[in-house]
């Protein structure tokens, strides 16, 4: 008797639920790296607003297949797409959060940010020119510190990942000779080094290695205490990772032109060299506009009540004029099959 | 044993005297409901040929997946060493002979080693030890493979490299072939440590398959042999080997099928390298499986998902021929022995 109770009162808080939920779930699919913020966020918002927003963490790759077969509500990518690729498949993209890469060191007697790299060097390590930690060009821009006569073992990403991505950007932004070997992609073809499954896989690997270099996300080298390197920025001067820097890069990209930004490199006296935003896309043309008024009012909400959760899992949070052109993009792009506007608001 | 036989006859044949007593034969069979074996006849059939269904269309979604990859590569596929994503290059060389390479240590380690649990366990082991220790066997069985990848990347790698790598590389440095093999960073992953990982994972199929086989040997036969004189060696190798050489071959296959399709653990501990730069067994390496785990999530639509997925035909392919390979060998192993006899 009591089993059937609930079994019923179970059965008929699932169907209000539903009933009050179905339309305005938002489905979304796509990059790892921010996945576990999109989770917070969304877990915050159902609370807030009772609407539920569901994330899959497939990869990039496959999120932007999802969204161009139009299964989900939103794709999100850590790689933009370049704009006429926007235009062909009648695509929108926005950046949601900034994301540092930073280059760790496991060197005995090495703390973090003692060591300083140029992306020359950097790129020259990863290309298998430089071998030795005593190298001289090594040396040459770190007078003073002791760095021992030993073989470097590279480490980097073995699977697909906008982490590299940001990575071999910004080495082929700074490293004529990486450009023309290797390249830029989610996944190259390293001349060297052992690869690791995920952040945690080459976090596991540095860790282990002795006289080890690599590369993570800026919120794994945080939590695991390691020791991260300077980068020297376009500017010239060697700048440690921070939220500070990370948004200082983001600041300096022109957002009003286009959101295909690529925030590598950037000039600013303190930006850090290797700064990437993920993104988000959506369909220009919505044949469901309850659908995208649901993932826009979500995005909203987030931009507006996010940046601490944000925060506290290591991500930056965009600048607010940023934060302004996207809800600019919004009302004047996203339209519903007979031109309206969605709303979103 | 023999010496029962015949009391057994007698006993056997008593109850067919007993038929042909006035209480009459048994009852005639009275079909009660034909469509039910009718019915259990077809769900059966269609349970067999659901699996060759099955089998026939992961194939065939394999070759449509493949298909851009085989039409632009062909066969040079199987040869070419290039892994290039970003100039949209591929060739699966370098992840095919990780497979292969891998699978082969783990054999070379696994069999002697599962050989000798085996005949302990069979044949030299007390009593009270036997359960215990075959248990513990078949329970390593059990703990997840991935498990092993960390424990081999975080725990083995290390010892490996500076209590095996580094030794090895001193004593042979200079030496020309067999300094090459052992060459590269000292780290501990690579071809070997995936290779002693593999051995690790299948020892346990090996050696619960080899006990079984071993223990059906009719103790007849061991018993005579020993009494003709036989040191245990030879019963093992002359009568029980002989004897369960078909179930022997079967649990080694199972191993190796094992250690072909095996992803977690070998992608944690190969290094995930798709360069074929040196034949040392310590240099960073691929396999077809740990290839495909790292890749297919990421691989953008077009050629590199459809090299990754002709990769996939190509690991089918390699157990298909494995597997042919072993019921070719025992046919002929059955052949030698009827010219023997």
């Amino acid at each position: 008797m009591l089993f059937s109770i609930a079994r019923v009162s179970l059965a008929a808080a699932l169907l209000a639920a539903s009933s009050a939920t179905l339309a305005q779930d938002v489905t979304g699919a796509g990059a790892t790296f921010p996945a576990p913020l999109y989770a917070k966020w969304a877990d915050a918002y159902n609370k807030s607003t009772g609407v539920k927003m569901n994330y899959q963490s497939v990869g990039s790759g496959a999120g932007l297949k999802q969204i161009r077969s139009k299964t989900v509500d939103f794709g999100a990518s850590d790689m933009p797409l370049k704009d006429e690729d926007l235009a062909k498949d009648g695509l929108v993209q926005f950046p949601t959060v900034i994301g540092g890469v930073v280059p760790v060191v496991n060197i005995a007697g090495i703390q973090p940010g003692q060591i300083k790299l140029t992306g020359q060097v950097l790129g020259d390590i990863y290309l298998g020119k430089i071998t030795k930690w005593s190298d001289p060009a090594l040396a040459a821009l770190n007078p003073g510190l002791k760095l021992p006569d030993a073989d470097i073992s590279p480490v980097r990403r073995a699977d697909g990942s906008g982490t590299t991505f940001i990575f071999t950007n910004y080495l082929s932004k700074v490293n004529p000779d990486w450009k023309a070997k290797v390249g830029e992609g989610t996944a190259v073809n390293w001349p060297t080094g052992a690869g690791g499954k995920g952040n945690e896989g080459v976090a596991a690997f540095v860790q282990r290695l002795p006289n080890s270099i690599g590369y993570l996300e800026y919120a794994y080298v945080k939590q695991n205490k390691l020791s991260y390197t300077l980068m020297k920025n376009r500017d010239g001067n060697f700048v440690p990772p921070s939220d500070t820097a990370f948004k200082a890069a983001a600041a300096g990209a022109d957002w009003k032109s286009s959101f295909y930004q690529i925030t590598t490199d950037q000039p600013g006296k303190d930006a850090w060299p290797i700064t990437n935003p993920t993104y988000i896309m959506m369909h220009k043309v919505q044949e469901k506009p309850a659908q995208a008024t649901a993932a826009m009012k979500f995005f909203d909400w987030a931009y507006g009540n996010g940046d601490k959760m944000a925060d506290d899992l290591d991500y930056v949070p965009l600048p607010d004029s940023v934060k302004a052109l996207v809800r600019k993009q919004w009302s004047e792009q996203i339209k519903d099959a007979s031109g309206k506007p969605v709303a979103f608001k | 044993m023999a010496a029962t036989l015949p009391v057994s006859h007698p006993i056997e044949r008593g109850p067919a005297v007993d038929r042909t007593t006035p209480t009459g034969g048994p009852a005639p069979r009275v079909l009660r409901s034909p469509w039910a074996d009718r019915l259990f006849a077809g769900v059966a059939q269609a349970a067999a040929w659901l699996t060759l269904a099955l089998l026939v269309g992961i194939i065939g979604s394999l070759f449509v997946g493949a298909a851009p990859a085989i039409q632009e590569y062909g066969l040079g596929f199987l040869t070419s060493t290039d892994w290039d994503p970003v100039e949209n290059r591929y060739g699966g060389l370098v992840m095919i002979y990780g497979t292969l390479m891998t699978s082969l240590i783990a054999l070379v380690i696994a069999v002697p080693v599962s050989f000798g649990i085996a005949l302990f366990l069979t044949e030299l082991s007390p009593k009270w030890l036997k359960r215990p220790l075959g248990t513990a066997i078949e329970l390593l069985a059990a703990v997840p493979s991935i498990v092993y990848g960390m424990w081999g990347l975080l725990v083995f790698g290390p010892i490996l490299a500076t209590y095996v790598q580094q030794p090895l590389q001193k004593l042979l440095a200079g030496v020309p072939v067999l300094g090459a093999l052992v060459s590269g960073p000292p780290v501990g992953i690579g071809i070997l440590s995936a290779g002693i990982i593999l051995a690790i994972m299948i020892i346990p199929y090996i050696a619960a398959v080899m006990r079984d086989v071993f223990e059906v040997t009719p103790s007849m036969l061991k018993e005579s042999a020993y009494g003709l004189g036989s040191t245990t060696w030879e019963v093992v190798s002359r009568v029980v080997l002989p004897y369960t050489k078909a179930g022997v071959v079967g649990g080694i296959m199972l191993g190796l099928g094992r250690a072909l399709g095996e992803t977690m653990a070998v992608t944690f501990v190969i290094g995930n390298m798709n360069q074929l730069s040196s034949l040392s067994m310590f240099e960073a390496a691929n396999s077809i499986t740990s290839a495909l785990a790292n890749e297919f999530a990421e691989a953008g639509e077009g050629l590199h998902q459809a090299s990754l997925i002709y990769l996939g035909l190509v690991l089918f392919f390699i157990t298909f021929v494995v597997l042919t390979l072993s019921k070719l060998m025992l046919a002929q192993m059955r052949k030698g022995e009827g010219a023997r006899t």
